[in-house]
Formats: structure tokens, sequence, C-alpha cells
């Protein structure tokens, strides 16, 4: 039996499956609920408070990619979903989907990253499963994630409380996910490089809850990027969005690629940052506390609410204006 | 320098506004307004990408043209293609065809059913895949302006280096000086001065254009691609026709010369010959492509599989034709943003990402 890359028999269920657990998931998350391998986890929810459920998959190509590798993004996919609904992240399950020959060294390093991001997002991963299918019917390997979230008082999210004269605030640069990924793939190098944002927001969150009753909207710019996002907030609406092109935070790789490769960069995920709409008077209060974490330092206040109904529109370095449109089709396929 | 950022700082746009104003009220206040034509489908995009359109002063109107080589690929090119396809060939090409309705098919469409169709960034790929499978053909889908022509013909170079038989070019390729005497002389178009492109430009050189500015007496200003770079030329161009000139000048020094680059005009002088040449919209216009010299018929695939492009069939109510001419603007079409959508293209301008209706729906709906 070679130890060195993923075969069949780790998934079938018999003692090469049982020895692939032990090493590898056991031994890095076997602490907790997931001690003694329950078919389930038993998890301790707090009396009368909500709590918030969301599952994502990952089939990011290539499984590494700079600033990160599919195992810290499946964390951060899915701890950032909790964290933009107004919840503290508190659990995760790990579903593993093998494809035979995948190294070995490869599984450990994805997994290494995916213990070292939940220690940083406060989660532990209580249950999982791993699963082998044949050669040429996976890509290496597939993650999901599902993620359990405790509800904090006072958010009273949703985009039907967004009014004009609202601000429009992201926490960083954005796109650099997107484009790292599209570089590394297309075998473009940049001397100033892209590294992925890949990333946890919940202490973003969590450093604005002061705010909390006048934030109106929160969310992860992932697929589609911001412009898919302030879309989504005034499709059939009767508020607009301006954005401020000279104000739009974005790294200096990140604008390289995406001029090679000519790309929009408001049509680019990004996976460690979040928007954030809220009533104007917040706007510093919240800046200032975003920026004094080192996932907000580029936080910067990019627009603001207008009654130009559905439409989402960009003032840009010339002082004229252009809608900022939904991308179509699949612009960058499998990015997360 | 950083040749991203200095192009689009938002100060100096508001600099060469005030003065694009100032010459723009000076006009005005003589009743004279000026049609400039940006003949580069690059720079359409631009215009619409920069909101450039929305902040020109009302007597100044910028016209897009027939820059866009997608949009005057005819329909017939693209079902040769997917005739070739179809019977096996690799079909190579730049993204932007794929989804080029032909008259009854596209591109992807084939794919979808079988076919080999690959996306290439780079005509090597064509080598690469012609090194790779011996025993199939390889035919990569050559269209385009002289910036893209160059590297393109250097596939023939290639191939004839490494004694490559089964790689061949279906050629489209435009030019686009005679593009612009069939503008300046079609009398229902009027032109006021060009918004010269900015790539084809690197390789044919600002020179080409001064026939055109003596003889139409029409101001030709040679821009980039950025922002600030349009908006120098456009004041470029304002200056000139307020002071009654019309020559050539070079804004895009920093890529463009007098001459060109003369290692690519060599390149498709050796292997290439002008050519009556089916523009998708507008008609035949003579001597206005470049196809392969009769001594490389072995690297034609119109030749050498048989097939022929002529101009096709087009739906009547698509406006592509007019657009292109820079008659009719985009919404003005009964087709535009109902049964003409980028998800679902009637014309070739709504279907390429250059397209002048793409560009207007993308950013101006």
């Amino acid at each position: 039996m070679s130890d060195q890359t993923i075969q069949l028999g780790h998934g079938g269920g018999g003692l090469m499956s049982r020895d692939l657990i032990q090493r590898e998931i056991v031994s890095r998350f076997g602490d907790g609920a997931l001690k003694g391998l329950p078919d389930g986890a038993t998890l301790p929810v707090p009396a009368s408070r909500s709590m918030v459920f969301t599952t994502d998959s990952f089939v990011v190509q290539p499984l590494e990619f700079p600033g990160g590798n599919i195992g810290d993004l499946a964390v951060h996919g899915t701890v950032n979903d909790l964290a933009v609904c107004g919840s503290i992240p508190r659990w995760l399950s790990l579903a593993l989907i093998l494809e035979e020959g995948l190294p070995l060294a490869t599984l450990r390093r994805v997994l290494d990253s995916v213990k070292q991001a939940a220690v940083d997002c406060g989660v532990v991963v209580v249950t999982g499963d791993t699963k082998v299918v044949a050669r040429g019917q996976c890509d290496g390997l597939y993650v999901n994630t599902a993620g359990i979230g405790e509800v904090m008082d006072g958010f009273e999210l949703g985009v039907n409380r967004v009014v004009p004269g609202d601000q429009i605030l992201v926490s960083g640069p954005l796109g650099d996910h997107g484009m790292a990924v599209l570089a590394a793939r297309e075998g473009i190098r940049i001397t100033s490089g892209v590294t992925s944002d890949t990333g946890p927001v919940h202490r973003l969150v969590q450093s604005v809850r002061e705010f909390a009753p006048k934030i109106k909207f929160m969310r992860d710019p992932t697929r589609g990027g911001l412009a898919s996002v302030l879309n989504e907030v005034v499709e059939d609406r009767a508020a607009g969005i301006l954005l401020s092109e000279p104000d739009l935070p974005f790294s200096t790789g990140a604008k390289a690629a995406a001029e090679l490769l000519g790309v929009d960069l408001l049509q680019v995920a990004s996976e460690g940052r979040m928007i954030l709409i809220g009533d104007a008077s917040i706007s510093e209060g919240v800046l200032k506390a975003w920026r004094r974490l080192p996932e907000g330092r580029g936080a910067a206040r990019i627009g603001v609410v207008t009654e130009a109904r559905g439409r989402v529109v960009l003032e840009t370095v010339t002082g004229g204006r252009r809608l900022v449109d939904v991308p179509r089709g699949e612009l960058l396929p499998r990015i997360c | 320098m950083n040749y991203i950022d200095a192009f689009r700082n938002p100060a100096v746009a508001r600099g060469i506004r005030a003065r694009v104003d100032a010459l723009a009220g000076d006009l005005g206040a003589l009743n004279r307004s000026v049609n400039i034509m940006e003949v580069c489908g690059s720079h359409t995009m631009a215009i619409a990408r920069y909101g450039i359109r929305d902040i020109l002063p009302p007597n100044v109107n910028l016209i897009s043209g027939p820059g866009c080589p997608v949009c005057v690929t005819p329909t017939r090119y693209i079902d040769a293609a997917i005739a070739l396809a179809e019977r096996g060939v690799i079909v190579v090409t730049f993204g932007d065809m794929i989804p080029v309705p032909g008259s009854a098919s596209t591109l992807a469409e084939c794919r979808a059913r079988g076919a080999t169709v690959e996306i290439a960034y780079s005509p090597t790929r064509a080598i690469e895949l012609a090194v790779a499978h011996p025993e199939r053909e390889v035919v990569f889908l050559a269209i385009g302006f002289e910036t893209t022509t160059a590297p393109v013909v250097s596939i023939v170079d290639q191939a004839t280096r490494l004694g490559l038989k089964n790689v061949s070019l279906l050629t489209a390729f435009k030019l686009v000086p005679p593009a612009l005497t069939a503008l300046l002389s079609d009398p229902e178009i009027r032109i006021d001065a060009f918004l010269c492109p900015a790539h084809v430009s690197a390789i044919i050189g600002s020179d080409t254009y001064k026939p055109f500015a003596e003889a139409y007496k029409v101001p030709c200003v040679v821009a980039g691609f950025e922002p600030l770079d349009i908006l120098y030329g456009i004041q470029g161009i304002l200056e000139q026709v307020t002071q009654g000139r019309a020559e050539v000048v070079n804004h895009y020094a920093r890529v463009v010369t007098a001459g060109g680059n003369l290692q690519a005009q060599a390149l498709m002088a050796k292997y290439l010959e002008p050519v009556d040449a089916a523009w998708r919209g507008i008609g035949v216009l003579p001597m206005s492509g470049l196809g392969l010299k009769p001594a490389y018929a072995a690297y034609d695939a119109e030749r050498k599989h048989g097939v022929t492009v002529d101009l096709g069939a087009e739906n009547p109510a698509c406006a592509c034709g007019e657009v292109l001419k820079g008659k009719q603007k985009p919404p003005e079409c009964s087709l535009f943003g109902a049964a003409c959508t980028p998800d679902h293209p009637v014309g070739p301008c709504m279907v390429s990402s250059e397209g002048t209706c793409s560009a207007y729906f993308k950013y101006l709906r």
C-alpha cells in the first residue's frame, strides 16, 4: 500500500479508510464533538437564540493559488456567509471528495490550511465525511463546508431598509481572489503579483456591532463581484447606486492582471472582503473600526444610494457616468 | 511609471475637459458642431467604459466606426468555419468569435455538438496543436485588422520553418485605410475628424493618415486607449478644427511612430497581398483586405479545404450595417435591447465585446 497518493480503497470504509481518517482527520480535528467519530455532532445551542445555517461547495482550480488553497477558502467562504448574516460563526462540517491519485501531500497541505483557518476564525469542525472517486471523476479535490452561527443582537439586516442617502463601504481592495486564481491558471506572471484575499470577515462584522441598528445590508462580494451584489440590492427597488471610480480600492497586481486579460474588476470575486450599506452617520465610525484591523486596512467609502430606480451607475475618472452591469454568462469558471 | 493610473488621473481629466469645453464653446459661438469618428472598436469600448460621451459638450459628437474585426466579419465566414469544424478539422480562434451567429448556428453550438473548437490567447496555439495532432488538420480563424494580422501570419512563417503541413488560415484580414476611404466617400456620412486607432497605428505608422488629412481636409489624431489619451485626442482634434487645420497628429507617441512597425510590415508583405474583402453590413470594398499570396496557397484554408466565403444573408431588421458606418446609433435599431441582447445577439455589433451595440448595452442603456 502506497501512502503517497489517494487510492480508491481510502474511500471503501475498510481499514484503509479508517487509517486515512485517523491519520489525517482525527489528528487535526479530533477534539470536541468529533471525538470518537460519532455519526453526528451534538451541539450546545444557547437557549432563546436564533442560529444561522449555511453551506457552500468549493471546486476551485488550481487547488493551490497565490495566497491560499481550497482548504482555507472553504473555511472562509462559509464563515463569511455566516458573518454577513450578522452571526458569530461557531461550527463547521467538512466533507471531502477526493480523486484517486491525489497526492497525499496535497491533501495534507489543504487540511493544515483548514485547521489553521478554523482556529483563526474561532470555529470548530464538528462533523465530516470523506469519499474517494475514480480517476477522472473529479478534479483532484472538492470540498463542502456547512456552518452554524449564533445570531448577534442588534442587527436588522434587509435590502428593504436601504434608502437614498445611505452610503456604501467596502473593507478592502476588490477582486484580488478572482484575479489571483485566473492569473495562476493562465500562467501569467506579473512582477507586482496578485495574491488572493481569501480570509475571514467575522472580525470586521463584530468590530461594528455598536452601529448594528443603522447597518442595513452586509454581503461578501464573491462570484460576480461588487457589480452583482449592488445590482441585486437595487433590483426592482425604488433606489439606485452611484459609485465613484476614483474611490474604488484595487490592488496594483489585480489591476495589472485585469488589464492584461480584459476583465472588469467590478465583476471579479473577492473571498475576504465585505460590503456594508448603512446610514451616512455611521460611515466614519465603521471605517475607523475596520481600519484598526489588518483585514480592514484598505477600507473605503465607494458610493451612495440614490433615487435612480434599479440602476447602478459609476462616475468614472473622467467625470462621465456609465452603467455597471451584471456579468453575463460564466465570466470566470471555478474560482471558488 | 505606473502606466495604469497615470492615464486615468481624475485631476488631469478635469483639466482636459475644461479645455475641450472651451474649444467647443468657441465652435458653438459660430454655430458649429464637430463629428468625430472613432474608427477602432477598442476606442468605442473605452469611450463607453469611461462615460466619455456623457461629458462631451452637445456640439461634439462621437461616431463609432467599423473597427471591430468580429463585427465586420461576414456571416458566411462563420458558416465556413463551422463547416470545417464539422468535417473534423481542429478550428482555433480568439474567443470573441465563439458566440457570433452565422446563418444557422454558432461555433459555440457547433462545439457543444462535439466538434473541436479551441479558444486561443495566442496564435502560437495553432502551431502547438498542429504539432500535437499530426493526423488532424488545424485551421486558425485569421480575422482582424493590421494589429492582429502580423502575429497571425507568423503561423505561416513558423509552419514553413517547421515543415508543418497540417495547419492553415481561414483569412478575413481587413485593412483600416480602405475603410476610411469608403467612409469619407459616402455622401450620407459627415465626418469632420478621425480619432485614429492606437494599436493599428503602431503597425502601420501615423504617416498612413497623411493622404486622408490632405485630400479630405479631416484632422487625424492618433490616440491611445486610456481615458486621458482619448480626451487628449479629442482636445487635439478640436484645436485643429477651431484653427482650420487638418493634419495628422500623433498623441500616442509612447507606442506609435510615423513609420510603424517595420518588422511586422515586412512579415505581412512577405506572405500576404491585398484582396477585395467583404465587410459585414457594408459590402465588398476593393483591396480592403489581405489574403495569402498564391505561393502560400498550401496554408490557405479556403483553397486547401474547398470552402468559400462570400456575403451571406443577414436579418433585414438588423441595423449593424448602418451602425458600423456611423449612420445610426444602436438604440435607434428596432432590435436593440429587445430581440438583440448580448445573451441573444442578432447582429455582430452586439456579440463582440468591442461591438458598438454591446458597448451601448453594457454601459449606456
